[in-house]
């Protein structure tokens, strides 16, 4: 099976993760699938980083931490946070295919994120599912 | 699981290279970085143990052109080869598209094949894929071990271990002084794009 994107979706999918988390200041955002491909990036106009190499680490650690929770007894696996000095990374699970990963700085609050990224959730599974769908 | 960008025209596809530890998997990695830098915009990522050993992954994306159309792009990924990692190999290998295997021509390497095989066979089966569906190449590595004096299994008996029920294209390969390295992913490339062209019509 693979997966296939119109022009479409994938511009709901850019427009979301530019208003919702661009906008207030996230410097990358990132859907991803979890064999590491790239789905669609946005960032606020300085192009930091390898993308490709951020979204196939993101997905390997993820599915490391993933396994790992497994065996310490515990069920769900959502969320991973790396707290940097300068730079902070949150990758979040949006379904069992798919992964949200944000590059933000200390100008943001991480509830305010938290809350921001929880409604990018919600619209990606709505965008993706209609997909499915079809 | 290949992703299709349609709206940009680009194709995202994943080829794994698998095979028993030291087997040459990274060395193939490191040769097509070096010969193929004007196609790969991305600096090699590798996750090692401090003994220089694959701990997690090799990886780098690599540009193919154009097919129908399409900007295809290649995300070439090894896997660690040492029995021990086996749950870091499962997760390497979700959503493969293709995979290279390397086998080591050394005589006393005969078994680990095999065995990194059926391995093979076994973790592709818990993403319900099968080996002898999915598209594979095999590379019958380390051919220039002869040079050194050092005990190599002939072609025949490799293709008897490995291929005789998968007929797979396969080639003799020095990892180390480039031969058929190129050759080995072209094939492979090629296979896998021949794939996904046959699924997605």
């Amino acid at each position: 099976m693979h997966l296939a994107l119109d022009g479409e979706q994938l511009d709901k999918i850019y427009d979301t993760l530019k208003s919702t988390l661009i906008d207030i200041g996230v410097e990358t955002a990132m859907l991803l699938d979890t064999a590491g491909n790239v789905i669609t990036t946005v960032d606020d106009g300085v192009d930091r980083h390898d993308i490709y190499s951020l979204a196939a680490l993101a997905a390997a650690n993820f599915s490391a931490m993933r396994s790992m929770v497994k065996i310490a007894g515990e069920e769900e696996f959502s969320l991973l946070f790396h707290k940097g000095q300068k730079e902070n990374i949150y990758l979040s699970s949006v379904s069992d295919d798919f992964l949200l990963f944000v590059i933000f700085n200390n100008d943001m609050t991480l509830g305010l994120l938290r809350l921001k990224v929880a409604k990018v959730i919600g619209d990606l599974i709505g965008i993706l599912v209609v997909d499915s769908s079809q | 699981m290949a992703f299709i960008n349609l709206k940009d025209k680009l194709i995202q596809a994943k080829i794994v290279y698998y095979g028993p530890g030291k087997c040459g998997k990274t060395t193939n990695l490191e040769y097509i970085y070096n010969k193929c830098r004007t196609q790969i915009n991305s600096k090699m990522v590798t996750i090692k143990t401090q003994g220089d050993r694959t701990l997690f992954f090799d990886f780098f994306p690599f540009d193919i052109g154009k097919i129908e159309g399409y900007d295809v792009k290649i995300q070439l990924y090894t896997v660690p080869g040492q029995v021990k990692y086996n749950s870091t190999r499962r997760l390497v290998l979700k959503g493969v598209d293709g995979i290279v295997f390397v086998a080591d021509s050394a005589e006393n390497r005969r078994n680990a094949n095999v065995a990194s095989l059926n391995n093979l066979q076994e973790n592709l089966t818990l993403y319900k894929k099968n080996i002898f569906e999915i598209p594979l190449v095999l590379q019958y590595n380390k051919r220039d071990l002869a040079k050194q004096g050092i005990p190599v299994l002939n072609v025949a008996t490799l293709e008897k271990d490995l291929n005789k029920d998968l007929r797979v294209p396969s080639f003799e390969a020095s990892a180390v002084e480039g031969d058929n390295v190129i050759m080995t992913l072209k094939k492979t490339i090629s296979v896998t794009m021949a794939s996904l062209e046959k699924e997605l019509k």
